[in-house]
């Protein structure tokens, strides 16, 4: 599948606006991260900045950008559309718990409660993004149930580190969010690499047989037309295995090995280089997850390309 | 909208594929581009037609396939491919928008063009690569089976038919209606023992497609050889290698 850029920004970014706004959420029902104005205000720029600034940034990819709203009405089929519902309405609670959290007091358990609304509906969000891509049979690296669990996982993580980040920014060194952000990015980094397992070695249904419905081994003769079509640009898109190995390691290395290793050394060093390291992190952990979100394209294959000499999808 | 209808329509408008007839040669293709691109979906872009990288939005597309059957019983096959208009069409529901929808009254998949918001999401999520997506308009476009020729009064009757098949100089292309098991078109399917194209997605398609027809004639039966023998390969003697070392070059 072809790579879209604002695709890959949009799931990434989101992913981990959503992932931070749960765990402010979470962190701060269970007194783990003080109610500090100031942090919350950052925190909740960052986390709902992504958000819109991936959201804004999956309308560039559309035919007809001023057409999208039509995109919240088919919620009772379309897993887009309920993510477009999802989104929006994750910014009502999170929007009131933010503005509770930066200019009041108001500390109650109905503000602690909002709070965990919208911890549920960026989660209900990020599950809806997942399924759009787990729901299409015609891509088998993608209708998996580890495709549902890395969106989740890589959510949590990158919220998590970004988390652990801006807490010790503000001087807040908290063993907790420092033992959240490395379990996270163990669990993702698990997920993933079982998803990689899970696609190396489980072939599709669909082959050029079953495409043709003809009895024997079937070859591509003639392609229909000399040109590539919209069908190949989009949905042919391959690359090469040895490519696709090494940038696994490298999406390995920078979004899970290293995050885990700066987090820990941040952990235990002196406060001044602890900030620095845990930022450190979430800028590797972000170069990670842009190389781990293009391969999650790129390296899937539809059945289309069947009736273009591909022998297996 | 983008719901399918409760239950799968009772006539189901759709096409029959012949490949055992099948000449491969791109009349329905073009006929179906000449039709459409002043049709329901007009118009069928092209970009860049006159120039080196000529390619544009089609609804139907000829393949040509090789199969390598048993004892050598190889055969070409052409493949004539578009919209298939299924029972359970996924192009359907995954849309946000409901531009993409199925007729209740005649099983015809169809696009709204003016609230398509050009997402892709429907070729996406369809296996056989029926949609195609026109970048000049920014809509999702695909096979209309020309709903407006086949219901066009001020047509006579026997050009109701969808372009491609009225076109066919073969008569490899049928149109009827699949749903009712008494039609021309579904007692063709029983007797030739027609098929789903994927069965295994799951989209139930309405258009079949029929086998070719076993050769009457073996490999061999006609006193040919099976294969081609190799004129040197290892033996042949000192002087054969050499002479095929010189034609080799």
């Amino acid at each position: 599948m072809h790579p879209a850029f604002s695709v890959i920004f949009f799931t990434t970014a989101s992913g981990a606006g959503y992932g931070l706004l749960t765990l402010l959420s979470i962190m701060q029902a269970g007194r783990v991260l003080p109610a500090d104005p100031v942090m919350g205000a950052v925190g909740f720029v960052i986390a709902l900045g992504l958000i819109t600034a991936g959201l804004l940034s999956s309308t560039f990819h559309l035919g007809h950008p001023e057409r999208a709203w039509r995109a919240l009405s088919q919620w009772k089929s379309s897993w887009l559309s309920r993510e477009g519902v999802y989104s929006i309405a994750t910014y009502l609670p999170a929007v009131i718990y933010a503005a509770g959290w930066v200019f009041t007091d108001w500390r109650d358990s109905l503000f602690t409660l909002t709070g965990m609304v919208a911890a549920i509906l960026s989660m209900q969000t990020v599950y809806c993004t997942s399924m759009i891509y787990a729901s299409l049979r015609t891509i088998r690296a993608w209708a998996n149930r580890w495709t549902v669990l890395a969106y989740f996982s890589l959510s949590i993580m990158t919220g998590a580190l970004l988390l652990n980040a801006l807490a010790t920014c503000f001087g807040y060194y908290e063993p907790a969010l420092f033992w959240t952000a490395a379990t996270a990015v163990v669990v993702a980094g698990f997920v993933k690499m079982r998803y990689w397992r899970f696609i190396d070695v489980t072939p599709s249904d669909s082959t050029a047989e079953t495409a043709t419905g003809l009895k024997g081994e079937v070859r591509l003769l003639e392609s229909p037309h000399t040109q590539e079509n919209y069908l190949q640009k989009e949905m042919g898109y391959r690359i090469a295995r040895k490519h696709s190995d090494k940038l696994r390691q490298l999406a390995i290395a920078a979004g899970f090995v290293a995050p885990v290793l700066l987090t820990t050394l941040a952990h235990i060093s002196v406060p001044a280089t602890a900030a620095p390291l845990s930022v450190l992190a979430v800028a590797l952990a972000a170069i990670g997850l842009l190389i781990e979100r293009w391969l999650f394209f790129a390296e899937a294959k539809h059945t289309v390309t069947l009736y273009y000499g591909a022998t297996s999808a | 909208m983008t719901s399918l209808p409760q239950r799968a329509p009772e006539t189901k408008l759709g096409l029959v594929i012949d490949l055992d007839i099948c000449v491969g040669c791109h009349a329905c293709a073009t006929n179906c581009k000449e039709w459409n691109t002043s049709g329901h979906s007009a118009p069928l872009t092209d970009y860049d037609p006159y120039g080196a990288d000529p390619t544009g939005v089609w609804f139907n597309r000829v393949h040509s396939f090789e199969v390598l059957g048993e004892d050598g019983d190889n055969r070409t096959v052409h493949f004539p491919k578009s919209c298939l208009h299924c029972d359970d069409a996924p192009c359907v529901t995954v849309c946000p928008t409901g531009a993409s929808y199925k007729r209740d009254e005649d099983g015809i998949v169809l696009v709204n063009a003016d609230t398509c918001i050009g997402c892709k999401l429907c070729s996406w999520a369809c296996p056989y690569g029926a949609r195609e997506y026109d970048q000049d308009q920014g809509v999702m476009k695909k096979c209309t089976l020309c709903i407006d020729k086949i219901y066009n009064e001020n047509l006579d009757e026997e050009s109701r038919v969808p372009a491609c098949v009225a076109t066919c100089p073969a008569g490899a292309r049928h149109f009827g209606d699949l749903g009712d098991p008494d039609s021309d078109v579904s007692r063709l399917v029983a007797a030739r023992g027609g098929y789903d194209l994927m069965p295994e997605q799951g989209c139930k398609p309405t258009n079949k497609y029929l086998p070719p027809r076993p050769k009457k004639t073996g490999v061999g039966a006609t006193g040919a050889p099976a294969a081609l023998e190799p004129m040197v390969e290892g033996g042949g003697g000192a002087f054969l290698r050499w002479i095929d070392k010189v034609l080799s070059r």
